[in-house]
C-alpha cells in the first residue's frame, strides 16, 4: 500500500536518448547546444515590517553574457515573490506553474496564499524531479502568519532562514550579510545591505553582473524596484547614435490600392438588439 | 585535494550531522547539530534537524536534507490520518515502523539516517534506530550521521541506565559538542528536544557556550582584542 503511494508515477524525463547522445559527445566529438544558466546572485533577508528580496540581472550562455538585463525576481502571488538560480528555462517554468497553482487555489479557499503554501508546491514538484529541474530558488513573502523566507535547493530541500543568499555569487553575499545583519533592520537599512549584498556578487562572481534589482514585500504591499541601482552603465556609448549609411536601391515601385469589399456601416444605439 | 573556490552550489545538500537519541527515566531526549552542508559549502550553519511528527513524537534527520524532508512530511501525514482513525494519539513504535516502511521500499532511491524518539503511554520513552537500508533497532539510545563514528566509544564508556533528566541533558550536550568538534561536517549550535509524560521541551546551546576541548581556543571577538592586550602572548608553534 506504501509502495504504490510513493510509485514516482510515469511522467518526469525519458532518459531513452541518454546512450546515444554519450556516444555522439564522445565518440563523434559533437558539442551540445549550452543552456541559458543565471550564474547568480540571490539574496532574501527579513526586515522588521516584511521580506526584502534582490537579485542581479546577468544571464549567461556558457561564459558569454546572453542577457544584460534580464529578471529573475518572479511573482508568485500578490503577497509574494521569489529568485530563482540555475538553468533560467527551469526557474521560469517552475516559478510560472506554481504561480498558477496558487491562483487556482486562491480561488478555490477565498483566501490570501501563504508562503508555506507556495514552499510545499514547489519542494514536492523538485523533489519530483530528483534535482534534474535546475532550479535554485529564493521564496519570501508576508502572509497572515507574518513574514517568511525560504530557501529551496534542486533536490528539493528547504530551509527557513532570517537571512539567505543563493547561486554562484552567493559566497560573496553572504559574507556581506554575515558581517552586516541584524534583527529589525529599518526598510532602507535592509534595502541598502541587499543593494551591498548583491553588488558583492556583481563585482566578484563573474556569473553575476550589470543591474541589481529589489524587491519589498510587506503586510498588504508589494514594490517591485527594478534597476534600483545600475552600477555597469555602457561606458563608450557614441554621440551619433545609429545610422544606417548604405540606403537601399530602388529599382521599381509599384501601388496596388486595396479593393474596399466591406461597407462600414456606423450603427446608432445597442448593436446587439439587431 | 582539488580546491575550489567557488563551491558548487547546485550539490545535494546533506546534512553532514551528528544525532542522538536517549532513553532516561521518564522520557527521551533527542539532539543534533545544526549544519548543512553542500559540498564544502555550509549552506545553513543553524539548521533544525530534529523534526515534528506528533504532539508527543518526534524525529532527528541525517543524510540528504531533500530526502529526509519528504520522508518525514508523508510520515506526519500517515500519522496523522493514523491518529484521526485510532481516536488517540498515536504510539511511537507506529511512527518509526511508519518511517521504516518507507526507508525500507525506497532503499535504492533514498538516503537518510533517522532517529525517532517519543513517549506513549503504554511503553513510555522510546528511541528507535533507523540507519540507511531501513532496518528498525529499538535501542536504550542510538547515535547517527558522520559525527556518530566519533561517539561509539565515548556512550560505551559514558552511558547508564536509568539517569536522570538533568544526566542525561548532559550527556546528550556532551556528545554533540565532541563530535562537533572532530567531525567537519557537524557544527554550528546544539538543539535538544525533551518528551516526556509532561510534554516536550526545546532548548539551544549557542556554539560560544559549549565546553572546549582539547586544543580548542577560547572564542575571540577580533585579533584586536589579542594585540591591544597589555602583555600579548608570543606565538607558539
Amino acid at each position: 500500500m506504501l509502495s504504490e503511494a510513493m510509485d514516482s508515477p510515469k511522467l518526469g524525463f525519458n532518459f531513452d536518448l541518454y546512450t546515444r547522445n554519450h556516444m555522439l559527445l564522445t565518440k563523434k566529438g559533437l558539442k551540445p547546444p549550452g543552456y541559458l544558466k543565471t550564474g547568480t546572485t540571490i539574496v532574501g533577508l527579513i526586515f522588521k515590517n516584511g521580506v526584502i528580496l534582490g537579485a542581479d540581472t546577468r544571464a549567461t550562455a556558457g561564459s558569454i553574457v546572453a542577457d544584460k538585463n534580464c529578471e529573475k525576481i518572479h511573482d508568485m502571488a500578490p503577497n509574494i515573490s521569489c529568485c530563482g538560480a540555475g538553468t533560467a528555462a527551469d526557474t521560469e517554468a517552475v516559478t510560472d506553474n506554481i504561480n498558477s497553482q496558487l491562483k487556482l487555489h486562491r480561488y478555490h479557499t477565498g483566501r490570501e496564499s501563504r508562503v508555506v503554501t507556495a514552499l510545499t508546491l514547489l519542494k514536492t514538484h523538485l523533489f519530483r524531479y530528483q534535482g534534474h529541474v535546475s532550479a535554485a530558488l529564493v521564496l519570501g513573502g508576508v502572509d497572515l502568519t507574518g513574514p517568511h523566507l525560504y530557501t529551496i535547493y534542486p533536490h528539493g530541500s528547504t530551509d527557513s532562514l532570517p537571512f539567505a543568499t543563493m547561486g554562484s555569487g552567493s559566497l560573496a553575499a553572504m559574507a556581506v550579510f554575515e558581517s552586516e545583519f541584524r534583527e529589525g533592520l529599518s526598510r532602507e537599512e535592509g534595502i541598502n545591505l541587499v543593494t551591498k549584498a548583491i553588488c558583492s556578487g556583481i563585482f566578484n562572481d563573474l556569473g553575476s553582473g550589470s543591474n541589481v534589482d529589489i524587491c519589498v514585500i510587506e503586510k498588504g504591499k508589494k514594490e517591485y524596484l527594478r534597476n534600483h541601482l545600475t552600477p555597469n552603465p555602457r561606458t563608450y556609448i557614441s554621440s551619433k547614435g545609429y545610422s544606417f549609411s548604405k540606403k537601399t536601391e530602388v529599382l521599381h515601385a509599384k501601388v496596388t490600392p486595396l479593393k474596399e469589399l466591406v461597407n462600414v456601416v456606423e450603427v446608432v444605439g445597442d448593436a446587439m438588439e439587431e | 585535494m582539488d580546491h575550489d573556490a567557488t563551491a558548487d552550489v547546485n550539490a545535494p545538500h546533506s546534512m553532514g550531522t551528528t544525532i542522538i537519541g536517549v532513553t532516561y527515566n521518564g522520557g527521551v531526549i533527542l539532539g543534533a547539530d545544526s549544519r548543512t552542508s553542500t559540498g564544502l559549502y555550509v549552506a545553513n550553519r543553524a539548521s533544525d534537524k530534529i523534526t515534528q511528527l506528533t504532539d508527543n513524537v518526534y524525529i532527528c534527520r541525517s543524510g540528504s536534507a531533500a530526502d529526509s524532508q519528504i520522508v518525514s512530511d508523508y510520515v506526519r501525514y500517515f500519522l496523522h490520518q493514523h491518529t484521526i482513525q485510532l481516536g488517540q494519539p498515536a504510539t511511537v513504535k507506529v511512527a518509526a515502523n511508519l518511517v521504516r516502511l518507507l526507508s525500507y521500499s525506497n532503499k535504492n532511491m533514498l538516503q537518510t539516517g533517522i532517529i525517532v524518539g517519543g513517549w506513549d503511554k503504554y511503553e513510555g520513552g522510546k528511541i528507535y534506530g533507523i540507519p540507511l537500508g531501513g532496518t528498525i533497532l529499538e535501542q536504550p539510545f542510538a547515535i547517527g550521521g558522520s559525527g556518530s563514528s566519533y561517539l561509539y566509544g565515548f556512550f560505551d564508556q559514558a552511558w547508564k541506565e536509568g539517569m536522570t533528566q538533568e544526566e542525561a541533558e548532559q550527556l546528550v550536550v556532551k556528545a554533540v559538542s565532541l563530535a562537533i568538534a572532530r567531525d567537519g561536517a557537524s557544527g554550528g549550535v546544539v538543539r535538544t528536544v525533551t518528551i516526556n509524560s509532561e510534554g516536550v521541551t526545546r532548548k539551544f546551546y549557542p556554539g560560544d557556550q559549549l565546553a572546549l576541548w582539547h586544543e580548542e581556543v577560547e572564542a575571540h571577538n577580533s585579533l584586536l582584542d589579542i594585540l591591544n592586550a597589555s602583555n600579548p602572548e608570543p606565538m607558539s608553534t
